[in-house]
């Protein structure tokens, strides 16, 4: 297998589709399957066959489309009819109306177009669209064809000037420039080079990188290719989380077949590139997303972060220059290699480039996977892409960031979503989670469950994050049982204001968020807890009588 | 005749060893000179029944453990104008909240004193203040200005704070204060 | 040797110091003490404790001093109005985070934690305590482990590992929950790799560890690591 041999491939399996008139693809990701994907996509299959339609209409299982709230999720081409809540007994239907009289089955069409409409999907370019378990499916749409680029055209300096051109900054949450780090690992002394692709994605109701390995597996691992001939590295490890089966089964199938083109190994491509890939599995702790824990924990020792320097890019991975990317990331770097830096650094805004990836929850009618140009709005994605808040409840915050963002009032929905205009305001991009609260949360009730899953997750290194966060937890149990004084609200000042400043890494550092701006947005509700022992949402003095106590 | 009125001062013993008070007094001939300058209003030390009104100085030492104590402590608070915290009782519990660590502390305490280690009769005490469910350092409970701690705290070190105090002076514990 | 030297301000001093140096030895070889816990000379560094912050003008951040290399020009603070803030409320959430008696401890008058609270003034604690009841293990022979005492520095696990090369002390759990094990979780009399050479009991900075019957007076040598690693470099002090 050689450079030209991909693209003989390409041509084959497009060939290959225009055969077919439709194509049914039934997202068989880990939302829809719990929900009976698999059964549907086996009706689908019997339909066709029932209809003598399968020589025109191919059937395909594919990753998310990002609905996840009206689960099974089928799309139809041509014209990307989206159809919801499918079930086995309403395929026939389906195929019946749509496929062989032509009719789409109206009734049944996902009902908010708006969801997409304000969408920019680079990254999720192919989610929905391919087979993950077909690497012939990624190759079709343009797949690999970076790599060939690189390989066959283009010099590793090359390479991260394009990147660095891209502007791209880092999707893991902090937002470190791309083609800065890679040029660090490049120049670093030290052989053999390392990379981590981080999908260690532990934040509580974010779920956009399981989707991204789930739904396009092969964009990562191109993505890691691209760096890997760029920086100099022999060898990867991809990090993920135990609690992701369908993506780890996914991913390893996905690196057999790269393996088997010989797109991965001791010839890529027959050009003398050597890269191979290996899968590491988290063994459920939040902070090994962590950059220098994860480190330790692909080590195989316990993973806690360490203090920098030295910093990876010098001494990561066994004392080795490492370069750790969020898979989010390496997924944009096959498109920036096809299009160019200057393309790429056009979406967006100016100092922040591109797309992000975001976890749409909470209460909101169309929760989901969404991906958005930088700069866009919450309010936007709140009420447009979200399309509000159900039931007729008042909107009352929206959390950016995941356990350790920010609560941001309606005051607030105008802004900008980008690195430095959620960190300006209190919250972090995070790995991409928008939770939207409605008046019947409390913010002090919210502040407390974000406190208590940090708690849980320290590592125990640091003082501020191990010792204080505890504390934290603690004044907020006084605070929703009604034995809280005036001066605690002093206190969790002081102490958030200490873990911030003092931790030693990002999650400790980033922990007092959620308490912090609420303090500055919601300062009202912690007052009203204090002083009138009320919870305007209803959420707290719900606890049993304490007995004796002050 | 005395020209100056005096600073009124008084001193509670909650839950603690009376250690305090003793280092209190180990103040031996410097004793002489604050009593120039204070009243003793209200004491362990003194045959006073109900703590006064409108007290300059409190020094409490023990911690809280039963409501009888909660609420002198409170009367305390209200008729004082600066309170203090008298060792490390007080400060932070000390071996008094060392039943903290049991559970059902409150329970556990009176088995483990009447029922467990008695010798004759093993009954609970009914007519004594209700336990507390966990002993609690005075801050807890009632706001405090100053703290001294040290189980117990040096002579010299209450003195100099009780000094700084009459003389209107913040005292600095920077090197001075001391646990255990 | 023609180490290349570097030359900085801290606390407005001028220094000069052969490069690689951290902040917390330059300070310390110009006379200049920067509060630390987990720190010990001879062993790797931790960054744990963050007694040692430091502020660098030009930088918003704080620095852990015992990690932090100087750099030529640095300008570094060591003392002001927050850091000792920031520095009691170390020593405040060190003192509630589990069952800290100094009146009924093996170690009062000897500890490093009781004499920072002493120094830096920490007349009381902002927050609740919180009464551990965590395992006493005393099965060894003559070593105790109190974990309730325990301020979780690591010194201990660091000179097992680093100088005695047994790797007996690890930590299991993480978070506030997180403990200092032998072995597997063991009993510390079972311990199959234990040595019994105390260097824990002697680095220990609390009362956590110390050596039953033995005042800990006697026993605290934590000069012990550094002593070892000199001489295992063939370096003798004049």
């Amino acid at each position: 297998m050689n450079l030209a041999d991909i693209q003989k491939i390409a041509e084959q399996e497009v060939d290959f589709e225009r055969a077919y008139k439709y194509r049914i693809n039934v997202c068989c990701s880990s939302g829809c399957v719990p929900l009976g994907a698999f059964k549907v996509l086996k009706a689908f299959e019997e339909a066709v066959k029932e209809f003598g339609v399968e020589k025109e209409c191919k059937v395909a299982k594919t990753g998310c489309v990002g609905t996840c709230s009206v689960g099974p999720a089928v799309i139809i081409e041509p014209g990307d009819y989206l159809y919801q809540n499918v079930t086995p007994e309403k395929v026939r239907e389906i195929v019946r109306d749509h496929i062989v009289l032509g009719l789409p089955v109206k009734s049944m069409l996902y009902g908010n177009p708006a969801f997409f409409k304000k969408q920019h999907r680079l990254v999720l370019r192919n989610a929905g669209k391919i087979d993950p378990s077909r690497i012939q499916d990624y190759i079709a749409m343009g797949g690999y064809s970076a790599i060939v680029k690189c390989l066959a055209t283009m010099t590793p300096q090359g390479i991260i000037y394009e990147v660095a051109t891209s502007k791209l900054r880092g999707r893991g949450g902090a937002g470190f420039p791309t083609g800065q780090k890679w040029s660090l690992v490049a120049r670093a002394h030290g052989k053999p080079k390392y990379i981590v692709a981080n999908l260690d994605e532990g934040d509580p109701g974010v779920f956009a990188n399981r989707t991204l390995a789930e739904a396009d597996p092969h964009a990562i691992l191109e993505g890691m290719l691209i760096a890997a001939y760029a920086i100099g590295a022999e060898k990867g490890y991809l990090y993920i989380r135990s609690e992701y089966p369908l993506a780890i089964q996914t991913l390893q199938k996905a690196i057999a077949q790269a393996k088997s083109l010989s797109l991965l190994g001791d010839n890529v491509l027959e050009t003398g590139f050597k890269f191979d890939v290996e899968l590491r599995f988290g063994a459920g702790a939040f902070v090994a997303g962590e950059e220098t824990a994860i480190l330790a924990s692909v080590e195989g020792r316990r993973a806690m972060p360490r203090p920098r320097p030295p910093y990876p890019a010098n001494s990561g991975l066994w004392g080795k220059p490492t370069l750790i990317q969020n898979v989010e990331t390496l997924a944009n770097i096959p498109i920036i290699i096809q299009n160019g830096g200057a393309w790429f650094s056009k979406i967006g805004t100016p100092r922040c480039t591109g797309t992000k990836c975001f976890s749409l929850t909470g209460k909101t009618n169309n929760p989901g996977l969404i991906e958005v140009p930088m700069g866009i709005t919450l309010r936007e994605v709140v009420f447009d892409i979200g399309g509000g808040v159900p039931e007729g409840r008042k909107f009352k915050a929206v959390l950016v960031g995941g356990p350790s963002g920010g609560c941001l009032p309606d005051a607030l929905l105008d802004l900008p979503i980008d690195y430095d205009s959620l960190t300006r305001v209190g919250a972090i991009m995070g790995s991409g989670g928008i939770v939207v609260l409605d008046d019947h949360s409390c913010m002090v009730d919210t502040a407390k469950f974000f406190t208590e899953f940090c708690v849980d997750e320290s590592c125990g290194r640091c003082t501020p994050c191990r010792a204080g966060l505890i504390r934290v937890k603690e004044v907020f149990d006084n605070l929703t049982q009604g034995n809280a004084r005036m001066e605690d609200i002093t206190t969790l000042e002081k102490a958030s204001s200490y873990i911030r400043d003092a931790s030693l890494c990002g999650l400790g550092q980033t922990a007092p968020n959620p308490v912090l701006t609420t303090l500055r947005y919601f300062r009202d509700e912690y007052v009203e807890h204090i002083r009138d022992k009320t919870c305007r949402a209803g959420k707290c003095f719900k606890k049993e009588e304490r007995g004796a106590t002050p | 005749m005395e020209t100056v009125e005096k600073t009124r001062v008084a001193t509670i013993w909650l839950s603690g060893c009376s250690g305090c008070h003793m280092s209190f007094l180990d103040q031996d001939e410097l004793l002489i000179d604050l009593a120039k300058k204070i009243k003793l209003v209200y004491s362990p030390i003194a045959d006073v029944k109900v703590f006064p009104e409108n007290v300059d100085v409190t020094l409490i030492e023990g911690a809280v453990a039963n409501e009888e104590q909660l609420s002198l402590l409170k009367r305390a608070r209200e008729r004082t104008k600066i309170l203090i915290s008298l060792g490390d009782c007080a400060v932070t519990g000390n071996v008094t909240a060392l039943r903290n660590t049991w559970e059902n502390s409150d329970q556990a305490v009176l088995q483990r004193a009447y029922i467990e280690n008695a010798q004759v009769k093993q009954q609970i005490p009914t007519d004594v203040p209700k336990v507390l469910k966990k002993v609690h350092p005075l801050h807890e409970v009632v706001k405090v200005d100053y703290f001294i701690p040290g189980c117990p705290p040096s002579a010299a070190l209450i003195n100099y704070v009780v000094t700084e105090l009459l003389a209107g002076r913040t005292p600095n514990m920077e090197g001075r204060s001391k646990y255990g | 040797m023609t180490a290349t030297t570097v030359t900085l301000k801290i606390d407005g001093l001028e220094v000069t110091v052969p490069e690689g140096t951290t902040i917390l030895k330059a300070a310390k070889d110009n006379g200049i003490i920067i509060p630390t816990l987990c720190n010990l000379e001879g062993l790797s560094p931790y960054g744990g404790c963050r007694l040692c912050l430091v502020e660098i003008s030009g930088s918003p951040k704080l620095f852990p001093a015992c990690i932090t290399p100087v750099s030529s020009g640095m300008e570094v603070t060591t003392q002001s109005e927050r850091l000792t803030e920031y520095r009691k409320m170390a020593v405040q959430m060190l003192l509630a985070e589990r069952t800290h008696i100094c009146s009924v401890c093996v170690a009062n008058d000897h500890c490093e934690l009781q004499s920072l609270a002493n120094q830096l003034g920490v007349d009381h604690v902002l927050f609740e305590r919180n009464w551990t009841r965590l395992e006493i293990d005393s099965s060894h022979d003559f070593l105790v482990i109190d974990r309730n005492r325990c301020i979780l520095c690591t010194r201990c696990l660091r000179v097992c590992d680093e100088i005695e090369g047994v790797h007996t002390l690890d930590l299991k759990l993480r978070g506030k929950d997180a403990q200092v094990i032998m072995d597997l979780d063991e009993h510390w009399g079972n311990s199959c790799s234990c040595t019994s050479c105390r260097k824990c009991a002697k680095v220990c900075p609390v009362g956590a560890i110390y050596i039953e019957g033995e005042p800990v007076s006697h026993t605290k040598h934590k000069d012990i690591a550094e002593f070892i690693t000199e001489r295992r470099q063939r370096k003798w002090k004049q």
